[in-house]
């Protein structure tokens, strides 16, 4: 097998096939970062399962996954004022909770440089919207580079990391969910390792670091100057890559992964426009777009997301009256989704029908398959403690969902979860529902690394504020929906073991009158504890505790002695309610035509939830497979 | 070279990041410029996961276009339909893992599953090539998708890779116990 991790400390210049979260981390590593950190979210949470193959006492950099973006970006802040390269990476969307600290950034002088990793997710792949976190970049004055694939995604890097600690300013490398996940053979160059200065550089002489009122402004000349001189490095042609074709007619200005697309679609179409590639995209460089412009009669601006490179680019040719037609966004369905080759032959299709591909042709009949959304594992405690929850709710009543696995808790049959918005909002969002309601009980849900993550000032304001809520929390120990990732109540961080904070240690510290605590699995309880905490005048919460099941299995198989089981089904028994695939719809359970029911051997995992749902009792326990 | 696509389906939990990891080292140890990308994240919850693999000279995405894939590999029945009807070129090939994971509509009885004669049904309308695995007494259903990896190899349904090719790829990625027992039950397979 094949060593990732001694591929990545390889001293010498190698190729492998590796995906961008991958590439990403050798960047790192040959850029001599010292201190990274994040919070787990899609789609870059494999960057940190890349440092996590590195045995600890290997690992070139201090890496931690910190209780939410924002204090991982705080974290990073820190170690590059006192002189370490530092890096912070997360999702899309963590960027909200992160900017209030992210915006200030360039109003500081980052002696050891930082290179904030943005995973933006266009197509919605795994968040919650499509957010294009070019405009945060703009509103904090920060330059952005954009990849298209694994091998300048570990370029770029790079280029981020001397710009930043050039000019001690933060630069963000972004990339987007496919760019991420994209896998290619990518050429690595020669490390060795540098001797480290531990020496705590920060200084109050390389400041201000207080931006308070007056003291702003020389702030932010600073950070404006910083970006002005950017622009004027932006020009480099070597940050971009210009595919010309002397084609007086036709140019193409695009960025990232809809280059690629763009590729392919020509690669079939024949179609030969002239392209020019930014590498970095903010702030552009001016007197190349123009040089651009000026060379062809029609530019088209093929930007995946929001027109923001349009308006520039529109305005740059308005301030410089330059003559040419520019083509961008046409519809709404040009803000929409990813930039894939189908999408952008349809775009093209639309401006120059000579030049895009010709779509394939779909088949000329069609089978009904029924859609398969995401769902809960077999034996997953969410849906054992959703079963519950649901017997002691009125339809009525409403049901705050929050981020995790338990947000799927919201699909037929369970319908737990009516809301969503954001990591912990539904605290508050289930306060404000309790306003001026008398009749309709108001349940939120909320997940444990949630809860540390942007959790706790929700709850802090139901009982500073007395709201009349229940709130539901799901532990499982672990943040499960991106991997597996330990939070501050799994007793490990990243690197070692840790006191475990309590959840429930947390909430009586905080004064929470009514806590009602109970194992995931034990549904009669759960429904009578849900009863009594909906009952309660005022703020309660049920704890559903049991450790995931997922990673649990897993561990038991690793284990020597380790004996598979699976329930069955007594025949006899059965009288055909279905109460298991209707009521409680574990997916190993299998509804024949005829209305007779079977379990799965694939699915099965034995946990044995399933046998208190049945009334009939036709389950039978888990045996030995 | 033409290029080759390849579109994988299967369910969250099935095992295709492996499948398409080893088909794309593969073509590596083959010497063939290949680009892939699988589904991560929240979709991997037992829902639909794909993955894309691109061979060939002038290829630049590692995503494959609707109804341009030479060859739709599947780990499920429901799935192989819903990604052969997607993603299948003229002429394509579907080989699948003939499995079914009831999807939630099913279960709940508001739609009909997929049967095997459907997907044969399915791919003579369309004049495609079907192969279609089964594999009675796997020890572990988690090794389907070795399984099926043989009947890939053993039909040659990926133009230019070997059984070797094959072989090395699954040494780059599995060790000890793993590696000896789905290597063993490849080479029993092919």
């Amino acid at each position: 097998m094949k060593s990732f991790a001694d591929m990545l400390l390889s001293r010498e210049a190698f190729s492998e096939i590796v995906m961008g979260n991958t590439a990403v981390v050798r960047a790192m590593i040959e850029a001599g970062a010292r201190v990274v950190t994040s919070y787990p979210g899609s789609p870059t949470p494999e960057i940190a399962s890349a440092i996590a193959g590195i045995k600890a006492e290997d690992r070139p950099f201090y890496f931690e996954f910190s209780t939410n973006e924002k204090v991982a970006t705080e974290v990073a802040y820190g170690a590059s004022v006192n002189g370490h390269l530092s890096t912070v990476f997360f999702k899309s969307v963590g960027l909200n909770v992160a900017a209030d600290t992210f915006v200030q950034l360039s109003l500081m002088n980052l002696i050891g440089g930082m290179v904030v990793i943005l995973g933006d997710d266009p197509g919605a792949n795994s968040s919650q919207n499509e957010q294009d976190n070019r405009h945060l970049a703009r509103l904090s004055y920060t330059p952005i580079f954009e990849p298209a694939n694994p091998q300048e995604v570990y370029q770029y890097y790079k280029a981020a990391a001397i710009l930043s600690r050039q000019l001690h300013i933060p630069v963000i490398l972004r990339l987007t969910t496919h760019v991420c996940h994209a896998k290619q053979k990518v050429n690595f160059a020669a490390w060795q390792p540098a001797d480290f200065d531990k020496t705590p550089a920060f200084d109050v002489k390389n400041g201000p670091y207080m931006p308070l009122t007056s003291l702003v402004f020389p702030m932010k000349r600073r950070a404006l100057g910083n970006l002005q001189q950017v622009a004027e490095m932006s020009e480099n042609k070597g940050l971009h890559q210009l595919v010309g074709n002397e084609n007086p007619r036709q140019g193409i200005v695009t960025f990232g992964m809809p280059f690629l697309s763009l590729l392919d679609c020509l690669a079939e179409s024949g179609g030969k426009p002239d392209i020019l590639k930014l590498g970095m995209i903010y702030p552009l460089p001016q007197k190349l777009i123009a040089e651009f412009l000026r060379n062809h009669e029609e530019v088209f601006v093929l930007e995946e997301l929001d027109d923001i490179i349009e308006g520039e680019i529109k305005r740059l040719a308005f301030e410089q009256q330059i003559k040419v037609k520019i083509h961008g966004k046409t519809d709404i369905e040009s803000w929409i989704g990813e930039y894939t080759a189908d999408k952008v032959a349809v775009l093209l299709a639309a401006i120059w029908p000579e030049i895009a591909p010709k779509p394939a042709a779909a088949p000329d009949f069609s089978v009904a398959v029924p859609p398969r959304p995401a769902q809960m594992c077999p034996g997953c405690g969410h849906r054992s403690a959703f079963h519950a929850v649901k017997q002691a709710l009125g339809d009525d009543d409403i049901k705050v969902a929050d981020i995790g696995c338990h947000t799927l808790g919201f699909m037929p049959p369970y319908n737990m979860g009516q809301l969503l918005m954001c990591m912990g909002a539904s605290t508050g969002i289930a306060a404000g529902m309790s306003l001026f309601n008398a009749s309709r009980s108001v349940v939120c849900f909320l997940g444990d690394s949630t809860f540390f993550h942007a959790g706790i000032p929700g709850i802090v304001n139901a009982l500073f504020n007395k709201h009349n809520i229940t709130l539901i929390i799901m532990e499982n120990g672990t943040t499960a929906m991106t991997g597996h990732q330990d939070h501050a109540a799994s007793g490990r961080n990243f690197n070692q073991a840790t006191d475990k904070i309590p959840v429930r240690g947390v909430l009586e510290g905080l004064g929470v009158k009514h806590i009602y605590e109970v194992d995931t699995y034990q549904q009669e309880k759960l429904t009578e504890m849900v009863k009594e905490a909906v009952a309660v005048e005022g703020f309660a919460v049920v704890i559903a505790r049991h450790p995931c099941m997922l990673k649990l299995m897993r561990e038991q198989r690793r284990k020597e002695n380790f004996q598979a089981k699976m329930v069955s089904i007594d025949k006899q028994a059965c009288n055909q309610t279905h109460a298991c695939v209707s009521d409680f719809a574990c997916p190993t359970f299998i509804m024949h035509e005829d209305g007779s029911i079977d379990v799965n051997p694939d699915l099965c995992i034995g946990d044995g939830s399933c046998l208190q749902t049945c009334p009939a009792k036709a389950i039978n326990r888990p045996e030995n497979r | 070279m033409k290029i080759f696509n390849i579109y994988l389906s299967g369910v969250g939990g099935q095992g295709i990041g492996l499948i398409s990891e080893i088909i794309l080292r593969a073509a590596d140890h083959a010497g063939l410029n290949a680009l892939g990308v699988d589904t991560h994240g929240l979709a991997q919850r037992g829902g639909m996961v794909s993955s894309h693999i691109r061979i060939g000279e002038n290829i630049h995405s590692p995503l494959v276009s609707k109804h341009k894939a030479e060859l739709v590999i599947s780990l499920e029945r429901h799935e192989a339909v819903r990604a052969a009807a997607d993603y299948l070129a003229e002429n394509g090939t579907l080989v699948y893992y003939n499995t079914s994971w009831q999807p939630l509509p099913v279960r709940l009885k508001k739609a009909q599953g997929i049967s095997e004669q459907q997907v044969e049904d399915f791919c003579q309308k369309g004049a495609f090539r079907l192969f279609k695995v089964y594999q009675n007494d796997l020890p572990d259903p988690r090794m389907q998708n070795i399984a099926l990896l043989a009947a890939i190899c053993k039909n040659k349904l990926v133009a230019g890779l070997a059984v070797e090719h094959y072989q090395k790829a699954m040494n780059d990625l599995m060790a000890g116990r793993m590696l000896e027992t789905n290597l063993g039950m490849f080479k029993s397979l092919i």
